[in-house]
């Protein structure tokens, strides 16, 4: 029971961190107004006809299923720069397992990234993407399992960037190329034979298309964006999470005090 | 009375100074250390190398040496944050590597830089170490915690002079407070053995004059084993035992009176209007004299008395010099970096 109380404690002190900094709650509903409003409203006005589906709708799906993964993951990663700052250097000290902390930063690193991704549904309503309740109801469902895939792949890179220095230089590295790969912006149905097996292995790739299927189910342009059925989706991230989870918690316990 | 005292026994602090310097097996040590060695990752040479001691159950331990002595990474291992290459630590009883969660409940540290979380209230930080140490289940809020925690908090919180402040974050408030609110907080859990790392660096001096008032208080009553490392030596020379680490390794381990004694020596300053007419005296006398004037004369057991006494020349300086920690540390590390 103490470790379940560890774990719901250091979860809060994440969310509550997340409550009480104004600048980044503020980025949080600017940010989607710059990536779904801007970009997909450009995108839709200059190449929406072309493509033959909306891009407000494929931009909004593909920004919420990136801020997921990537405000989780970068949350895990924060904990190398943290072991050495304020409250987490007496996480480290205190009798909780390792298990629990990395257990305790997922769930509230999970919670912050859900939060900040609200304003967006709220946007791409304003912005005319067909959105009812079931739909609205089976994406949050998938928001949390994008949460949880990040911060699992968060957990993996953290085990692997011993230090801040490496997390700041690499991290963005292991980020960036999926935004594309992983067709954030860009449709990836026709990927060259040299891009399509880093596309295949990119995670943030899963709970992306997990959500574009939802959103264009039963409509024709469907086929055209959505890359593998629901099922395929779900398992592929199901086994990601479980590797990434216990490859990278194992080796960021075994690290922790073997520096 | 402390948890597992003996009743009617008395506590090893209450002793008089003569029987803890001169008895000290009467109680268990509470930390051993035996032929510790940590060698970093890519490093080519020993952090730690070959450190061994031990301190008794309510004893006030001071950690000294240079920067890159080995202090922070001793107190690392001690505090099973960092694994050793090689030896034995025991705390409390339990073995910091295979009982690393054992020694967890058993400690409290107050680190180098600062571990209070400036984004929530004093009382939250308070809080979450309650809860992880297992003492409180989790609640959100705080008039969801026992009435037990909302009463220490509130009887914490008049300690400090914090009834209002300690529910509104942390960021206005000063670091000589915080550093208070980290003791109390670090002593929530009643802490065997509470490791200090540096804990007034960057402090100004009358915010370290009334923490250590704090200390000392705190000390009196929970009977709580202090583990200090520090630069300032004035804080060290209150301590019980000594242990000045240089280069990883153990280079002085006693009380303060002993390190002083063993490598310094008292003297007399004394000076005179007809300074041939006292230079012959002291050599008349057979005193072991330094310098030409104003004249050491190297005291040797005598007592200071006893020369003046023995001196005929009209003296117009006249004063004694009784070696300090710091004459002894720089005179030790001194003696190292040559």
């Amino acid at each position: 029971m103490t470790e379940v109380n560890a774990i719901l404690t250091v979860a809060s002190r994440d969310f509550l961190k997340l409550l009480r900094d104004r600048a980044r709650l503020g980025f949080s509903i600017v940010f989607p107004f710059i990536f779904i409003g801007l970009m997909g409203g450009t995108l839709q006005g200059n190449l929406g006809k072309a493509a033959g589906f909306n891009f407000i709708g494929f931009i909004f799906t593909g920004v919420l299923g990136m801020t997921l993964f990537q405000s989780a993951a970068q949350g895990l990663i924060s904990l190398i720069d943290d072991r050495e700052q304020d409250f987490s250097q007496e996480m480290f000290v205190s009798p909780i397992s390792r298990y629990s902390i990395v257990f305790g930063k997922i769930l509230g690193e999970s919670a912050v990234s859900l939060f900040q991704a609200l304003p967006m549904f709220v946007l791409a309503a304003v912005l005319g993407v067909h959105l009812t309740l079931p739909m609205l109801v089976v994406m949050l469902a998938i928001s949390i399992l994008a949460c949880f895939l990040g911060a699992a792949f968060g957990v993996s890179a953290m085990s692997l960037l011993n230090n801040q220095r490496a997390a700041q230089q690499i991290f963005p590295f292991l980020l960036f190329p999926q935004f594309f790969l992983a067709g954030i912006f860009n449709p990836i149905k026709i990927l060259p034979w040299y891009l399509a097996p880093f596309s295949l292995i990119s995670p943030m790739r899963y709970p992306v298309d997990l959500l574009r299927g939802v959103l264009y189910a039963g409509r024709p342009e469907y086929s055209k964006i959505v890359l593998f059925d629901p099922l395929t989706n779900l398992v592929v991230m199901a086994a990601m999470f479980v590797v990434f989870l216990v490859v990278g918690t194992a080796l960021f316990v075994r690290q922790e005090t073997n520096r | 009375m402390a948890p597992g005292a003996v009743p009617g026994a008395v506590h090893p602090l209450s002793w008089p100074d003569s029987l803890r310097r001169y008895c000290p097996d009467v109680s268990e040590p509470v930390i051993e250390v035996r032929d510790l060695v940590k060698r970093y990752k890519k490093a080519d040479k020993n952090a730690v190398d070959g450190v061994s001691f031990s301190v008794q159950a309510g004893e006030f331990f001071a950690l000294l040496g240079p920067n890159g002595a080995g202090k922070t990474t001793t107190i690392s291992i001690l505090t099973t944050t960092l694994a050793p290459t090689s030896g034995q630590i025991t705390i409390g009883g339990a073995d910091a590597v295979r009982e690393a969660a054992q020694v967890r409940r058993q400690v409290g540290i107050i680190f180098q830089k600062p571990s209070i979380d400036r984004n929530l209230s004093g009382e939250e930080n308070v809080r979450f170490h309650a809860i992880l140490y297992g003492l409180y289940p989790y609640r959100p809020f705080f008039r969801m915690m026992p009435v037990e925690y909302r009463r220490h908090v509130t009887d914490l919180a008049s300690l400090l002079g914090l009834e209002e402040e300690i529910f509104k974050p942390l960021k206005k408030m000063s670091g000589g407070m915080m550093r208070k609110l980290e003791i109390i907080r670090g002593l929530m859990h009643r802490p065997k053995v509470l490791f200090l790392d540096e804990p007034t660096a960057g402090l100004d001096a009358a915010t370290r004059r009334n923490l250590w008032d704090y200390l000392r208080e705190v000390r009196a009553k929970s009977d709580t084993t202090v583990v200090l490392t520090t630069h300032y030596l004035d804080e060290a020379e209150e301590a019980d035992r000594i242990c000045i680490l240089d280069k990883g390794r153990v280079v002085k381990l006693g009380t303060p009176d002993e390190i002083k004694a063993d490598l310094l020596q008292e003297y007399l300053v004394i000076d005179a209007a007809d300074r041939p007419a006292l230079c012959r005296e002291l050599e008349r006398r057979g005193l072991t004299v330094r310098e030409s004037g104003p004249f050491h004369v190297i005291l040797d057991g005598r007592s200071a008395q006893d020369v003046i006494r023995s001196l005929d020349t009209e003296l117009t300086v006249l004063r004694t010099h009784a070696p300090s920690l710091e004459d002894a540390y720089l005179k030790i590390v001194g003696t190292e970096m040559e």
